[in-house]
């Protein structure tokens, strides 16, 4: 059997049903060995009944999920070699830290003091040493969310399942753990999927990231591809800000290809790019950092073009900038680092400004 | 003004029917400690002389023992079985999304409005329909009626603020519904179910009705008091027995709220510390 390129968890075609209700549309995934995996969307697209169909809490309508090569379709929860860490938690009030961590090992029938033992690793690994007699009502959050993962982790889980662990906490805490969850998963080696409507969690932590909507998958690629190769509208318009440009491709030449933009005039990407062809009516999406903008006219620049200050956001690290430019209704958004803190806070409104960008700096979509 | 708005701030006339109320419900019961240790045959004030020996008096009584000792019996049964009724009722209720739950539970609530005289008689028709001879058994029957409500009314809030990924945890963890019932579920709803055991414990006790229409021959001691009330002569003896019924159903009323609270304060819906 060819075991190292088959997939560890596949889900293939799945659906699932609420009465009339259809959660999950014709999902496809397959999650490799050893991959910090995420399932990205907003809340009520379906992440967190696929999660659960992979736990095994709820059934699966249509459709298959294999689990390192075996049919989960009659295999209850507690019998799944995955184990999940709840987005409460669900950390067992009337146990101390100790037997919370060690409660799955009772079928191992070790003997107790190897039992605290593989504990007190776990306790290491998850930076709470001495922490095993403590009750669960006297942990933080933080704590808590670290018992959780140790409790699962401990049943040497072919995959570890994460439902919105970071949600609960404060934004500096969730940063924290965002880096020792991704420090941990590479570690312990364990392939993790995690459920986040947070699309910066995502990108941060992940190897592969699939961003689902209404029930199906719209892309799974990694965090660069998606942020940087959107598939579509959607995928482009949840991950990350983005300007949107209604094109029509005039001429696709053997390297370059000439598009008309509403606003910008004629624009040249690579051919490479597109897909679409000749009079087709394209999308074309730029994110705001592509987007150069200079007081004066830009030298020297292939692609450039002019319009008028609307408004300044103020954002720590970035400064956003939205110009308006003739021929089109909504401003453009540019992004600027903060480099220096003196800034021209003072840049009028109604100011002309030149914007440029290169030529890769487009994604060409269908125009749905 | 005043400190705070008209919400927060005390008021007389509330305070002055809150005293009132009180009197109302608790001053009847509070003749009945005072005249036991009354030495007078009568119940009439001026109180003569304190005594306990109306308490005594019961110590040398055969069938006062015989009373108490049916009345634990049945309560001991009624609040073991009303209570492991209930724990599953409740169970079923707050879990499963049956249709029609709320129905349901308002049938189960219902003996609480329904008169316990119908419902005796009821069941003492029933009874002698099915040839069933009346005992200690019929009563017991008679007090799970009644106790039910009680016991689900203590228990349904436990299950429902329960949260549900406990279950689900231990069930990713490994165990199966068995194991996952006595490792999760019991100890979590334990505090609801000594309460329950208590509370029902002390209605079966104090219960008079149904014992009356079932009981036959056996008495508890509610009805045994009854019987005893025929004469004069006892009355004050009585009072004496009211007295220890009524502090010992306090003592369990109260205990039975304790823990019961204690349990929800600190162990239902996982507790989210931010």
């Amino acid at each position: 059997m060819n075991q190292q390129t088959e997939a560890l968890i596949s889900i293939q075609n799945v659906d699932k049903r609420f009465g009339t209700f259809q959660a999950i549309h014709d999902v496809s995934i397959d999650i490799q060995r050893g991959e910090f995996f995420s399932l990205l969307g907003a809340s009520g697209c379906g992440k967190t009944t696929l999660l659960r169909m992979l736990a095994g809490f709820e059934s699966v309508s249509a459709g298959r999920i294999m689990i390192d090569g075996q049919s989960m379709a009659d295999v209850p929860p507690h019998h799944r070699p995955v184990n999940m860490v709840f987005q409460s938690y669900a950390i067992f009030p009337h146990l101390t830290v100790r037997d919370n961590i060690a409660y799955g090992l009772r079928k191992q029938r070790l003997p107790r003091l190897r039992r605290y033992e593989m504990v007190e690793e776990m306790l290491d690994l998850i930076k709470l040493p001495g922490y095993g007699t403590r009750r669960a009502n006297e942990l933080s959050g933080g704590q808590r969310q670290r018992v959780a993962l140790a409790r699962a982790l401990i049943m040497r889980p072919k995959a570890l399942l994460l439902d919105e662990p970071l949600g609960a906490l404060d934004k500096q805490l969730r940063e924290q753990m965002q880096l020792e969850l991704r420090a941990l998963q590479k570690s312990v080696g364990v392939t993790f999927v995690l459920v986040t409507h947070d699309q910066e969690e995502a990108l941060t932590l992940s190897d592969k990231i699939a961003v689902m909507a209404a029930g199906r998958v719209l892309q799974i690629d990694t965090p660069a591809g998606l942020y940087e190769n959107p598939a579509n509208r959607e995928v482009a318009g949840f991950i990350g800000n983005m300007n949107f440009f209604i094109g029509k491709v005039i001429k696709t030449g053997p390297v370059m290809a000439d598009l008309q933009v509403e606003g910008l005039g004629h624009v040249q990407v690579e051919t490479s790019v597109i897909r679409q062809p000749q009079n087709a009516r394209v999308l074309l999406a730029m994110r705001p950092e592509k987007l150069t903008l200079s007081l004066d006219p830009p030298e020297g620049a292939l692609n450039s073009v002019s319009g008028t200050l609307h408004t300044t956001a103020y954002l720590g690290g970035l400064r956003q900038f939205y110009v308006m430019i003739d021929g089109r209704a909504d401003p453009v958004a540019v992004s600027t680092q903060n480099q220096r803190r003196a800034m021209p806070q003072d840049i009028e409104q109604g100011r002309k400004i030149w914007l440029s960008w290169h030529n890769d700096a487009f994604v060409v979509l269908e125009n749905t | 003004m005043k400190e705070g708005s008209y919400i927060s701030q005390p008021n007389r006339t509330l305070r002055i029917y809150a005293l009132l109320f009180m009197l109302f419900i608790y001053l009847p019961l509070f003749i009945i400690p005072v005249f036991s240790f009354n030495s007078g045959l009568y119940v009439k004030f001026p109180l003569e002389s304190f005594t306990f020996d109306w308490y005594f008096a019961l110590l040398d009584r055969e069938p006062v023992f015989a009373a108490l000792g049916n009345s634990v019996r049945v309560g001991l049964t009624v609040s073991i079985l009303s209570t492991v009724i209930a724990v599953f009722a409740a169970k079923a209720i707050a879990r499963n999304r049956l249709p029609g739950s709320g129905p349901i539970l308002g049938v189960i609530m219902l003996p609480l409005v329904v008169p316990g005289i119908i419902f005796g008689v009821a069941l003492l028709i029933l009874m002698s329909r099915l040839g069933v001879p009346l005992s200690l058994y019929t009563v017991t029957l008679g007090h799970i009626v009644v106790c039910l409500p009680f016991a689900i009314a203590t228990l349904l809030p436990r299950f429902e603020g329960f949260d549900l990924s406990m279950e689900e945890a231990s069930a990713d963890l490994g165990e199966n519904g068995w194991f996952t019932f006595w490792r999760i579920t019991f100890p979590i709803v334990a505090p609801g179910i000594v309460a329950s055991l208590l509370m029902c414990f002390t209605i079966s006790f104090d219960e008079f009705i149904m014992a009356f229409f079932l009981g036959g021959t056996n008495a508890t001691l509610p009805m045994y008091i009854w019987g005893q009330l025929r004469f004069p002569t006892q009355f004050p003896s009585m009072l004496a027995l009211s007295t220890l019924i009524l502090a010992a159903s306090f003592v369990f009323i109260f205990l039975g709220l304790w823990i019961g609270r204690i349990g929800m304060t600190t162990t239902t819906k996982g507790e989210m510390s931010k």
